[in-house]
């Protein structure tokens, strides 16, 4: 398989990423919760880089360590609906008949429901916090997966070797293992990458609106919503933290639309 | 007659999605925490009050026929009332979804030019610059966050250059025009990469049809075959689209209705949540689902009616 440059690119986006987080305490100038009155919203200098905030926390220090939570939350959130998709996908495909009318009409009434507002609902009835997110990803997040998951499943149903294994006596749990499920994987795979990015995205979206991870974490979406009343006259404490999202996030979609081209996956 | 048919199997077809949806709204209700009556009514309401309430809502009924007097007042249009505004939900719903539908369709009309060119203009050359400019795009669409983004054009639009107010929704049409233009723009910036891609694609895949080869060869101009046959029957795949953006931007504007301070549904929602205002988060994120049921059925039907083909 020739590697796409874009999956390269993507790649060291994200393992760069990785090794900021895994460094965080060797590449932070100064300690991210450290209060400096003597260094109140100071613009970005060579004392620091991307400048201060209203408490005088260096917010470049912030940004790096921010990219600790950023991965954690965008890693871990889509496991859960991964699983569960999987699993409701595989099985509604591969089985069909009533599994899968019951599959596709909870599906059914997911879809009219803005991904954002749901989750959001969801966690203004469990309360704030990052664990109420994860929560809420997979009671809502696994439908994508689902739907991919048995648009394989359904090909793969009927295709020779699954047949072939019918006849040769393996029984359905093994076989759905064995084949259905490592043949249903790329695509799902693909659709992950872009996943991670979107639930970094919706958990500095929650952080941003005071219902995710709490102040004063170094958060990105808690720091830019600190900057957002001295956007005016010290820009440095939203921009950078957004900036920190956007190349992140620009990683993992790199990743997962080179590997698309490289699978050949129809998006 | 046979469109009737098709009109009608196909609304019906929505009546499960519609009880499905409000058995989600129904189980968030359940779920909050603390009882909603205490909070409505206050601490020092009399007991009598609350068992009022109480049977109005049906609270002390077992939970299936909760749901069902839950449903009847939905049906009669009734979702509660708020403790914060000690109002209706319904009137609140009233008053800010205007709002809200303004800024989606806002957003839309903004969306659609810059898609229409770019996936046009990239369609006519595979690979070529615009092509290069949308991929990069869309990679970023995907990454930027909308608050962010939001927040930079108040900052640059708003405050440096001083085009655009930052906050609010102003009184008259114009007005409403000026003040939401950025809450629409930063919206639009995610969803535009996303539709010019697809249409792109559409795009792609009807140029290399038979019949484009039959026009030129009749002697029909290339610019005739793609204006008349190409991108016609490209439309439709994008239109199918349509009610997943819809939903985007719905689901934006609670994030941009925040930033702006635009009296919509989704500030009302955010601001309910943090209020721990809960029928009127319920009621909103009902509206808010209801809203994407109605364009998911007049897509279908549009594309019904357009594509004989869909309707059997």
């Amino acid at each position: 398989m020739k590697m796409s440059p874009m999956f390269l690119w993507g790649a060291g986006l994200v393992a760069l990423w990785g090794v900021i987080a895994l460094a965080a305490p060797m590449l932070a100038t100064h300690d991210p919760y450290a209060i400096d009155f003597e260094a109140l919203l100071q613009a970005p200098s060579a004392q620091h880089f991307f400048g201060t905030d209203n408490v005088g926390r260096d917010t470049f220090s912030r940004v790096i360590y921010g990219a600790r939570l950023a991965l954690y939350i965008g890693i871990l959130g889509v496991i859960a609906p991964m699983l569960i998709g999987m699993a409701i996908g595989l099985t509604a495909g591969y089985f069909g008949g009533w599994v899968d009318s019951i599959a596709m009409r909870v599906v059914d009434v997911a879809v009219p429901f803005p991904f954002f507002v749901l989750v959001l609902s969801i966690v203004a009835v469990l309360g704030p916090g990052i664990e109420n997110y994860f929560i809420a990803l997979a009671l809502v997040g696994w439908v994508g997966y689902a739907r991919l998951a048995r648009a394989e499943a359904i090909v793969l149903r009927s295709s020779e070797f699954v047949m072939a294994a019918r006849t040769m006596g393996f029984s359905h749990p093994y076989i759905l293992f064995r084949h259905v499920l490592p043949n249903a994987l790329s695509p799902v795979v693909v659709y992950m990458m872009t996943d991670v990015t979107l639930v970094i995205l919706f958990g500095a979206a929650l952080g941003f609106l005071g219902m995710g991870v709490a102040p004063p974490a170094a958060e990105w979406g808690v720091m830019i919503s600190e900057g957002q009343i001295y956007i005016s006259t010290a820009w440095w404490i939203s921009f950078f933290p957004g900036l920190a999202m956007v190349l992140i996030g620009v990683g993992f979609a790199l990743m997962g639309d080179g590997l698309a081209k490289m699978l050949r996956i129809e998006r | 007659m046979k469109s009737l048919r098709f009109i009608v199997s196909r609304m019906l077809q929505s009546v499960p999605v519609l009880f499905g949806v409000s058995i989600v709204t129904f189980l968030l209700m359940i779920a909050t925490p603390g009882d909603p009556i205490r909070l409505l009514v206050g601490v020092r309401a009399s007991e009598e009050t609350i068992a009022l309430i109480r049977d109005r809502y049906g609270l002390d009924d077992p939970i299936l026929s909760q749901y069902f007097t839950y449903l009847g007042n939905l049906l009669q249009g009734d979702l509660g009332a708020s403790l914060r505004f000690k109002v209706p939900v319904s009137d609140l719903v009233g008053q800010f979804y205007p709002v809200t539908l303004f800024l989606v369709v806002y957003s839309i009309i903004l969306i659609l030019p810059p898609v229409v060119v770019l996936s046009v203009w990239s369609a006519k050359r595979p690979n070529g610059l615009a092509d290069q400019v949308i991929r990069v795009l869309g990679v970023m669409g995907l990454a930027i966050p909308v608050f962010w983004m939001a927040l930079l054009l108040a900052r640059f639009f708003g405050v440096t250059l001083g085009w655009f107010p930052v906050s609010g929704f102003g009184d008259t049409f114009i007005e409403h025009l000026h003040h939401l233009f950025l809450p629409a723009l930063s919206t639009a910036i995610w969803v535009i990469p996303i539709l010019t891609r697809n249409l792109r694609s559409a795009l792609l895949d009807e140029m290399n049809r038979d019949y484009v080869l039959a026009g030129m060869s009749k002697g029909l101009g290339e610019a005739q075959v793609f204006r008349t046959h190409v991108f016609p029957n490209s439309v439709l795949p994008t239109l199918n689209l349509f009610a997943v953006i819809v939903a985007y931007l719905l689901g934006g504007s609670v994030i941009v209705e925040t930033v702006y301070a635009v009296p919509g549904m989704g500030k009302l929602m955010v601001d309910s949540i943090l209020a721990r205002d809960y029928f009127v988060v319920q009621g909103a994120t009902l509206v808010f689902a209801l809203t994407t049921i109605v364009v998911m059925l007049a897509v279908d039907l549009i594309s019904g009616l357009i594509d004989p083909r869909i309707n059997t």
